[in-house]
């Protein structure tokens, strides 16, 4: 058995029990990026070395016969945008090309705690800007099931290491369903946690509203693992919520009887793939033969999410990318006479084309003149959008719906930043809601391409949605099925 | 035509929080450069801002001394503009939701009272500094100042000529300085202002077109600035001209404003909300525990002094004008319980030593036990009060007390009669012409023969009893 195959707690068992050393481990995952990486592009950075010395530390506990934790040893790919103590973090940006942080982000600092190894850092689109890793501004990654197709974004490097095997596990990001998506098109699964419930400190900040930390992985039970590791309170991060932090693998129940699943009215109408639909059929299906129950619901307000989405997404990314200005970190032009001529050479050959269109829209939204019109009224729609699912949760459990109204698409089919936006359609009224949301496999299409499924929980109500993609994940056996490369 | 002058003032003030705003670096002023700063108000990326709450409190603090509604709730929001002393190239403020609104203080002025209203006030983030002037052609940033604590206090445009806008800012300082929640000192940055200046014909409702000059950072300058734009305002409008809606720059050198830019060119800021900084919901217990806490008033103070201390509303005002200053002469009572008699000394001697050295209240040398060991010296006759005066000097510059100057500089008062006596027969022998002359009924004559004897002391001689013995001696002389 190749050990790079592993999950999380199938390796975590065999460290326990010595059966593999931590070294072996490690040694295993990284052979496997040197076979496939040329392939695939998921990394930007790669840290061989540095992993193969944490693994020797995580040895040591294990032959001392410490307790070690269920993350220890395990080789990890952190998306681009999170901060790692002296190990470049760039954004996928050639703004941020040789930027090293003096710091670590909070959800590094616990896993290092835990004795998780970073095994590199992986590609996304442009300061996760998109929905295909085609923005990056290194590399194109690649879908392991179909090396012509894209992995998704933004976190597709983090999404097409865990499924090519560079990585046990991967962080990624979700500002729009960044998590959800790429999970879905690699077969995996991602959660996006509630917003607040894992701290942003050291996220590198694309949208601050939206912006969650969550984990991409390749089953449920080590979705769990990884989101108790990172969860909770943090002081740095003053949006971060002191919600009590639950063992979610006591979420791990192979049962739904009682549940009640709600389907939003239209969602599985319009824009949406017949395979892909089938496959969320038959998972509706497989839920109601497992005893739940299926309870039309109605987000009246879902159908404005996209457009609420893209007004708030960009107005936000404007502000946050105002601080590339090329004075004190970062790429700076070289030619330049004045200060306006550096502020503006710096900025056009620093970022790329759909951050510049993001600042654009952005800076439109947000300026005197537009503010009430758009970014106002987006601020209403965003609450009465969030309303609505206050309203549905009262009546049920968990909602049910594609990740994605396709699978992954061709690398170059969406030239059309429209069409590209709408790819998101499922995955943003979480996020402007805040609520928790996941994406597990429920199908493969006739390419042979995953489909993804995605449920929706109540505010902190992670253990639910969990307990459902658990019961799933248990009663099918898509996520056991591997890329072949 | 006569105009009327129309004057809003925008003041503002760091916080003498001991961290900054959004982090936890030392807010202190500090001459070398970029010692005070951490990732986050350097605006590394990822970062992220924590709200300093002592800064909120010093702000409400402000709300409640200048009479205004504190918020339940309130919000940062992000004011965007590149420039390379601002790292996030946006500045944490607040524009639609600030912290404390509608309030007033009274000024004093010539024609009496006058109710000044507070817009509002906010809280902000300062910005660092650019430093021009080492290399000919870089600019440095030092950014220790980069996220320091503001507020912004914001007038009612209720000013009616510079000299109110001058009165309303020292009395918007002398309260800061009562609460204690900025050190307000100017040559630091630690006060500025903004000044909007327009002008309108008497009895006209509508605002004439207004001007703004930012950034001047003393009293001094501002109120040249003001009285500078009210005269340029009206020689437009007397020639038939059109003040033109401008921000302009003041140059306090050359005394003269110069245009910096129309609003047509003005800065879109793009405000909006901070989401990395939650919105506030502001206790009305801890507002009204800050009520409770809240020192006295410049203006309660005065009340006081008039009261008990039973001093002319004159003396209370200028003893009460900074809290430095009110704070050495209550100290001084301690130790001294003639309150007229330290007032006439604090506001004419004291005051006038300050100045002419240019020391700050706050930084008076001579302690409150020194100068009152002092007046006791004048008091007790040991040396005449216009001896006191120099010896107070002395104690300025030296540091030494009242005693040992007299002491080292032999200024005891001479008191006595034999003595005195001897001296004044000298005098009387050397100047016969004043004799005769008071003895002709030139009563003058005996002022210059007090001069005379005081000159020929030095000073030290205790005028009492020259007066009482010269008259005894001339009045003998008369009688042979």
């Amino acid at each position: 058995m190749e050990l790079y195959k592993l999950t999380i707690h199938e390796a975590n068992e065999l460290l326990r029990k010595k059966e593999i050393s931590a070294k072996q481990l490690t040694e295993s995952v990284l052979k496997r990026i040197e076979q496939v990486e040329d392939k695939i592009d998921a990394f930007n950075t790669i840290t061989a070395e540095k992993a193969l010395e944490e693994a020797e530390v995580v040895d040591k506990l294990i032959a001392q016969n410490e307790g070690i934790s269920s993350l220890a040893g395990i080789p990890m790919a952190v998306k681009d945008n999170i901060c790692t103590l002296d190990v470049k973090t760039t954004c996928s940006s050639n703004m941020l090309k040789d930027f090293i942080p003096p710091y670590d982000a909070t959800v590094i600092e616990r896993l290092k705690r835990e004795n998780a190894i970073l095994i590199g850092k992986a590609n996304m689109d442009e300061f996760a800007m998109g929905s295909s890793t085609e923005n990056s501004a290194f590399k194109k990654t690649k879908n392991p099931w179909d090396i012509e197709r894209v992995p998704g974004g933004s976190s597709g490097g983090s999404a097409a290491s865990v499924a090519a095997d560079q990585a046990i596990f991967s962080l990624g990001s979700d500002t729009g369903g960044s998590i959800r998506q790429p999970a879905s098109f690699c077969g995996l699964v991602g959660l996006k946690p509630t917003y607040g419930r894992v701290s942003r400190y050291g996220l590198i900040a694309l949208a601050s509203s939206l912006d969650v930390i969550g984990p991409i992985t390749k089953d449920v039970t080590d979705c769990a693992l990884v989101l108790n590791a990172v969860a909770g309170l943090d002081t740095k991060d003053v949006t971060s919520s002191s919600n009590p932090v639950d063992d979610y693998t006591t979420a791990l129940k192979d049962n739904v009887k009682g549940f009640k699943i709600g389907v939003p009215e239209g969602f599985l109408d319009n824009n949406l793939d017949d395979e892909v639909k089938n496959s969320i059929d038959k998972a509706i299906k497989l839920y109601e033969k497992l005893g739940a129950e299926i309870v039309d619901i109605k987000l009246p307000h879902a159908e404005y999410a996209l457009a609420v989405y893209y007004i708030i997404a960009c107005a936000e990314a404007s502000s946050s990318m105002a601080r590339y200005d090329g004075i004190r970190y970062g790429y700076r032009a070289e030619d330049y006479k004045t200060l306006e001529e550096l502020y503006k050479k710096t900025r056009s050959e620093g970022f790329g084309s759909e951050v510049k269109r993001r600042i654009m829209l952005g800076n439109f939204v947000i300026s005197a003149d537009y503010y009430d019109d758009y970014y106002l009224k987006a601020l209403k729609v965003r609450t009465l959008i969030k309303e609505d699912f206050v309203k549905a949760f009262e009546k049920v459990d968990v909602i049910l719906s594609p990740t994605s109204p396709t699978s992954a698409f061709k690398m170059g089919e969406k030239r059309d930043p429209m069409a590209m936006y709408l790819s998101d359609i499922y995955t943003v009224p979480a996020n402007l809601s805040g609520l928790p949301a996941i994406s597990l496999p429920c199908g493969f299409d006739s390419k042979g391409l995953p489909i993804g499924l995605q449920l929706i929980g109540d505010l902190f109500d992670e253990k639910k949605i969990l307990q459902a993609a658990y019961t799933f994940e248990q009663n099918t056996d898509y996520h056991i099925k591997k890329p072949i490369l | 035509m006569e105009y009327e002058v129309v004057i809003g003032l925008e003041v503002h003030a760091e916080l003498s929080t001991q961290t900054k705003l959004l982090c936890g670096c030392a807010a202190e002023f500090v001459r070398e450069p970029n010692t005070h700063c951490c990732p986050v108000c350097l605006a590394m990326p990822g970062t992220l801002p924590r709200i300093n709450k002592r800064a909120v409190e010093y702000a409400i603090k402000a709300g409640l001394a200048l009479n205004c509604d504190i918020s339940e709730y309130t919000r940062m929001d992000r004011k965007h503009y590149f420039y390379p002393d601002l790292p996030k190239a946006y500045q944490v403020t607040q524009h639609y939701h600030p912290l404390c609104k509608n309030g007033y203080i009274d000024i004093e002025t010539e024609d009496g009272v006058r109710r000044i209203g507070i817009t509002q006030i906010h809280l902000e983030e300062d910005a660092g500094k650019l430093i021009h002037d080492q290399y000919e052609t870089e600019s440095l940033v030092d950014y220790n100042r980069s996220g320091v604590p503001l507020i912004e206090i914001v007038s009612e445009p209720d000013l009616r000529s510079p000299e109110e806008g001058r009165i309303f800012l020292e009395t918007i300082k002398s309260i800061l300085e009562y609460i204690d929640v900025s050190d307000c000192k100017m040559e630091e940055g630690s006060l500025r202002c903004d000044v909007n200046v327009s002008v309108r014909p008497k009895g006209q409702k509508e605002y004439g077109v207004r001007s703004e000059m930012k950034n001047l950072n003393s009293f001094r300058a501002a109120h040249r600035a003001m009285e500078y734009e009210v005269k340029r305002h009206i020689s437009i409008l007397e020639e038939g001209g059109e003040v033109l809606r401008e921000t302009r720059r003041w140059d306090d050198n050359l005394g003269k404003s110069f245009p910096m830019r129309t609003k047509e060119e003005a800065n879109d800021y793009r405000y909006f909300p901070d989401a990395d900084i939650v919105p506030m919901y502001i206790d009305k217990e801890w507002v009204t525990k800050l009520k409770e806490e809240m020192p006295e008033l410049p203006s309660e103070r005065r009340e006081r002094y008039i009261k008990e201390y039973d001093l002319p509303e004159y003396d209370a005002g200028v003893l009460t004008s900074s809290k430095a200053l009110a704070d050495y002469f209550e100290e001084c009572l301690t130790l001294y319980d003639d309150p007229k008699n330290i007032s006439n000394w604090v506001m004419g001697d004291i005051l006038r030593i300050t100045k002419e050295k240019d020391i700050a209240h706050e930084d008076i040398s001579v302690t409150p036990k020194q100068f009152t060991d002092l007046l006791r010296l004048v008091d007790e006759g040991i040396i005449s009060g216009s001896i006191g005066k120099n010896v107070l000097e002395d104690m300025f510059d030296t540091g030494k007390d009242a005693d040992t100057i007299v002491e080292e500089k032999g200024l005891k008062q001479i008191s006595d009669e034999g003595e005195l006596l001897e001296i004044i027969r000298k005098v009387l022998q050397d100047n016969p012409q004043s004799v005769e002359d008071y003895l002709s009924g030139k009563k003058k004559a005996m002022g210059y023969l007090v001069g005379q004897t005081m000159r020929a002391t030095r000073g030290k001689a205790n005028p009492q009893m020259v007066n009482k013995i010269l008259k005894e001696e001339l009045d003998g002389l008369k009688e042979k």
